[in-house]
């Protein structure tokens, strides 16, 4: 429960509202094993052709990276804005929920293609628009 | 190689620590400086770092390569002299660095490619360098005299993102693996003319998801490949005369597919002098597979050596084999650290150990020295957890002695 705490609040690109209100995620979102350390994500995108599917999807991962338990000390130098790390102390699976969009294996793949993330993030356009829609979680 | 008797494990020599973002990728200088060599590795904190071994024995950092690239640096190579280090980066360009005493100097910076270059490398000759990128392509660069480099061809032919880029270990064929699950070998037909003579598809046995890395054996006759579909794959190049185009590169075709031991995706994979195939993955664990001679099974096989989980606090980005040291292995981690392993048997008093809080052991010199005792007979010593020989002779552990 408390990891649906992390995103319910995460604002649409698109429209005024949360993930959690426009059902893009809900409590069946997140499955969470323990013991292996995996969260598994699911989302709904609100059309089938919705092309921010990847941006939402991006939005989920580097709220979680930001947000989960980390066993990683924090570096002696300074981090960047846009320097992220992939929590590894849980390992993150991001997906469409099954049949919700229409090149679900492509958004699936770069979802969880650390490198293409990675190099998504470097990008400034792509984190400013990511980190509006996460202001609202700040308190998370 | 000397084949170890007993069970083998991956002993942690050292942890390097410096970089301040995850660490991708590794390279040990091929030509090495004094007994063990130096070692470049490098980072999403946009540098690239040189360590070598020092006077004490341990590695130190000696070089740091920065102000140059202006996103992370994800592959480096270096050239056969091991004079040049090549550095390819999420910034679209590939630089050179040269190496002049232990100083490095920026002498060229390839550009190009039109967005993140993922991997670089150097033919075995050294006149001719690889880069490969997001944009799909492939580039091939001649070096000229005074670090002028030309490129020479754009193969085109992967449908996504490609990942890696390898030369053969001594003829002018390479090979690459991305996103778009294929193995693609390319070799040139006379005067720059460079094509794709095979491809390794999903087809014919290939992978079923992103291939991350692949790796030749010494003979170049094999090669491994490793990806997201949690599968390593074995290749094999038949020498049959009919089947050769004449560039002697032969065709090749899979040999078997080492599934069931890794459960999430595998980023590196290198094959070692002495045929020991290192992995690492992003489950933090670093695996060792050798062929298995059984003699029961005609096909040639494979099997897992040694399984080290938990090598790293996260993902395993590379995994490197030191050239001259066939048992040191460097691995590099998105925990932002770098560690040295090196292959050893697990001695038997290590096995026994394990298995009983009370140590019986022979008192050796060294742990007379550190326990203040003087006896050459056997000791009933206890420890509040299982202690290792090794560690014993280090005298880190506290123990209680008893006389018998």
């Amino acid at each position: 429960m408390t990891f649906l705490n992390y995103i319910r609040d995460i604002q649409d690109p698109e429209h005024p509202y949360t993930l959690e209100e426009l059902k893009v995620v809900t409590e069946d979102s997140i499955e969470v094993n323990d013991k292996k350390s995996h969260v598994s994500v699911t989302f709904t995108p609100t059309v089938e052709h919705c092309s921010l599917a990847t941006t939402i999807g991006l939005c989920l991962r580097v709220k979680l990276m930001r947000s989960l338990p980390s066993r990683y000390k924090d570096f002696a130098g300074e981090y960047t804005d846009v320097t992220l790390v992939w929590s590894e102390h849980f390992m993150v699976d991001i997906r469409v929920a099954p049949g919700t969009h229409a090149t679900e294996a492509a958004v699936n793949k770069q979802l969880n293609d650390k490198e293409r993330v990675a190099a998504a993030l470097e990008n400034p356009n792509l984190m400013y628009m990511i980190d509006r829609c996460l202001e609202p979680t700040d308190y998370y | 190689m000397e084949l170890l008797d007993g069970e083998l494990e991956l002993r942690e020599i050292q942890k390097l620590e410096g970089h301040t973002d995850r660490v991708w990728s590794l390279a040990w200088n091929p030509t090495g400086t004094g007994v063990a060599g130096m070692l470049a590795s490098c980072s999403g904190d946009k540098t690239v770092r040189i360590w070598q071994k020092g006077p004490s024995g341990s590695w130190d950092c000696s070089a740091v390569l920065e102000d140059t690239h202006t996103r992370t640096v994800r592959s480096c190579a270096w050239s056969p002299s091991g004079k040049l280090l090549a550095t390819a980066s999420f910034d679209g360009t590939t630089a050179i660095w040269e190496r002049v005493g232990g100083e490095f100097e920026c002498v060229a910076t390839l550009e190009g490619h039109e967005n993140e270059v993922k991997s670089v490398s150097w033919n075995a000759s050294g006149s001719l360098l690889a880069t490969c990128a997001r944009d799909k392509t492939v580039w091939i660069w001649e070096a000229q005299p005074g670090n002028e480099f030309e490129c020479v061809s754009v193969l085109q032919g992967h449908t996504q993102d490609v990942k890696m880029v390898q030369w053969h270990p001594f003829l002018d064929v390479l090979v690459s693996v991305g996103y778009d699950n294929s193995v693609k070998v390319w070799t040139e037909d006379g005067d720059d003319d460079w094509h794709c003579v095979q491809t390794l598809g999903e087809a014919g046995s290939g992978h079923t998801s992103t291939v991350w890395a692949l790796s030749f054996n010494s003979a170049g006759d094999r090669m491994v490949t490793c990806s997201d579909d949690l599968t390593l794959k074995i290749w094999d190049t038949s020498q049959n005369p009919s089947e050769t185009s004449g560039d002697g590169s032969g065709s090749w075709s899979h040999l078997c597919t080492l599934s069931g031991y890794h459960d999430r995706t595998i980023f590196s994979v290198h094959w070692s002098r002495d045929g020991l195939i290192a992995s690492g993955a992003a489950d933090d664990a670093i695996r060792l597979f050798t062929e298995s001679k059984d003699r029961m099974v005609d096909q040639p096989s494979y099997k897992m050596l040694v399984k080290r989980e938990k090598a790293h606090d996260m993902d395993v980005n590379s995994v490197q084999w030191n050239l001259k040291e066939p048992k040191l292995l460097a691995s590099a981690s998105d925990d932002g650290t770098i560690k040295i392993w090196e292959l050893s048997e697990v001695s038997k008093v290590d096995n026994f150990v394990q298995s009983h809080h009370l140590l019986i052991g022979f008192c050796q010199p060294q742990v007379v020295n550190s326990i203040g005792l003087c006896t050459l007979a056997p000791l009933f010593m206890s420890s509040s957890r299982d202690v290792k020989e090794s560690e014993l002779l280090d005298s880190k552990v506290p123990i209680e002695v008893f006389d018998t």
